[in-house]
């Protein structure tokens, strides 16, 4: 047996080379899949349903892929549409799909596979215990499903049975990026364990290739190994480059997990085949007793207004810290003053962060740093973009004339680059979950419709 | 004195998810990598002081073939929230990697 699968991207919408897609192109893929999204950019999109990636850009890639795909008369799978994988992302992505295959006179079927789940269903399965944590999974409740907006994470099983019905395109809502990979050479047959070890190695595209880049894998995948290739130019694969990949935002790199068991990597090898190929074998794939779909979800905390100042005078460098508190109380006592005491300080979140003084590191930064020159970055946080202006307005206001005890008289404590220093940011979003739905059969959480263009 | 950055190609921070920060120290070699381990240097009560956790909540796993020690714990503020000040966990490593080993 021998599959040919081609990974031309880590995302759509990133961009890759033309000319590496058409070397994978030319070794005849069974199948093309990428992901088009991540929870690594954080809970913005999944909060807002507004993408990461401009529609020019997947546009872009999108046009290339299908293409790709009709002049080889194969599958192309597409999982996380619009970074979230939200049902408006698949639509977004969707809508991008038949407006290309309209220009390039291109036709097939199409599946959209939706992964959006109602609050009842969440209550309905928080109710009977089937919502479980995973590791540093925060607290939850049942009221939370109302609040926010949830996805759940699709394994293999709802991408085969779009393919089964014969569809040609798949832009899948919320999936595992590896199963995207995974789904066909199962339907065909190929070991597990060497399939889902294949996909979780080039499910980033060319992040293992040495440089690492934005372009494209094919694995081969046959029965006791599989061979993974670079297709971008100017690229190489060693063992240790591909056997380091399994470690790519991931806990465990022996232990991957997938929603019907995990991968187990311990006993993987690694050997050159050529300077732009690796030789894997010996993963193997242990099925869990439960079927699970993991869950992600986002909710809006509020909405925000920044502002950005920074300060040189080392007087001012050293006292700014110590005034920060002083400057909390006063502001409390301004929202109540301002707004007739109709904002609760308490739902007010002011945050200045000293770039420079440990900003990135915050508490756990080790070394006291002495700055020449710090930036000052004060967010507000308030329920309405409307109350967060305004409270930024007189912050942004007195935090440039904050009192030193070293100078007398008024002091020019900021320098604010902008006129006016206040930016309304918009909406601020969370995560609230990392738990999976337990007791579920493969598909019953996500929804596939198809189409003919 | 050596640091740890002498003995890696690679330091890098990311998020496991949204609420787990993971590292990966990447050595230059097999040697770097067996003198790295032979230290003890990256220990589970490293990490617990300086992330703010305990040793329990953190995994710890040696990959002789990707010459890399990867460590895993609670990220220490969730991922986008208010007080968030490194959303793709792209810098958290920095504080290690100019630590003396013996």
């Amino acid at each position: 047996m021998e599959l040919r699968i081609l990974a031309p991207t880590g995302a759509l919408g990133a961009g890759f080379d033309a000319d590496a897609l058409a070397r994978g192109l030319a070794a005849r893929p069974d199948v093309i899949a990428c992901d088009a999204g991540s929870t690594d950019s954080g809970p913005a999109a999944l909060g807002s349903g507004i993408p990461k990636l401009s529609a020019q850009a997947v546009t872009r890639d999108l046009r290339l892929l299908l293409t790709a795909r009709y002049q080889l008369g194969v599958p192309l799978i597409i999982g996380s549409c619009g970074t979230s994988g939200r049902d408006a992302g698949v639509d977004q992505v969707a809508s991008l799909t038949r407006a290309i295959a309209t220009e390039e006179h291109l036709h097939f079927k199409l599946g959209l596979i939706y992964a959006d789940q109602p609050a009842r269903r969440l209550k309905d399965l928080y109710d009977t215990g089937r919502i479980q944590p995973l590791a540093n999974a925060p607290e939850i409740d049942r009221e939370l499903f109302e609040r926010g907006h949830t996805v759940a994470m699709m394994g293999v099983e709802p991408l085969q049975e779009a393919l089964r019905k014969g569809c040609d395109v798949i832009l899948a809502g919320r999936a595992s990026d590896t199963a995207l990979f995974a789904a066909l050479p199962q339907m065909r047959g190929a070991d597990p364990g060497l399939t889902w070890h294949m996909a979780k190695t080039i499910e980033c595209g060319a992040a293992c290739a040495i440089p690492p880049s934005a372009n494209g894998l094919l694995a081969t995948l046959r029965d006791d190994h599989f061979d993974v290739t670079t297709l971008a130019a100017g690229t190489r694969l060693t063992p240790r480059s591909v056997a380091a990949h399994t470690l790519y935002e991931n806990a465990d790199p022996y232990h991957v997990a997938e929603p019907s068991g995990v991968l187990d990597t311990t006993e993987a090898t690694y050997e050159p085949v050529d300077e732009r190929t690796v030789r894997v074998r010996g993963a193997r794939y242990l099925p869990a007793d439960d079927y699970t779909n993991k869950l992600e979800g986002a909710e809006l905390v509020g909405y925000q207004t920044v502002i950005i100042g920074g300060v040189r005078d080392r007087v001012v460098i050293d006292a700014l810290p110590k005034l920060l508190p002083t400057a909390g109380r006063y502001f409390d006592a301004k929202i109540l003053d301002v707004f007739n005491g109709e904002v609760d300080p308490a739902d007010i979140d002011i945050d200045y962060r000293l770039y420079g003084a440990g900003a990135v590191l915050t508490g756990s930064e080790p070394d006291p740093l002495t700055p020449r020159e710090l930036g000052v970055l004060i967010t507000v946080t308030a329920p309405d973009q409307e109350t967060a202006h305004a409270i930024a307005t007189f912050v942004a206001h007195a935090s440039s004339h904050l009192p030193i005890a070293e100078y007398d008289g008024l002091v020019s404590t900021l320098a604010y680059p902008y006129s006016p220093p206040e930016m309304d940011r918009g909406a601020l979003y969370r995560f609230t979950l990392n738990h999976v739905a337990t007791g579920v059969t493969p598909t019953e959480l996500f929804r596939t419709v198809t189409e003919e263009l | 004195m050596t640091t740890l950055l002498d003995y890696c190609s690679l330091i890098r921070s990311k998020n496991a998810g949204p609420f787990t920060l993971t590292l990966d120290f990447m050595c230059h070699d097999r040697t770097a990598y067996d003198a790295l381990i032979a230290t003890g240097f990256l220990n589970k009560n490293l990490f617990a002081t300086l992330y703010g956790t305990t040793p329990d909540q953190i995994l710890l796993v040696h990959h002789p073939l990707a010459l890399a020690v990867k460590v895993s714990l609670p990220r220490p503020t969730v991922q986008g929230g208010p007080h968030d000040t490194d959303c793709y966990a792209g810098q958290q490593y920095a504080p290690l990697m100019d630590m003396e080993i013996a």
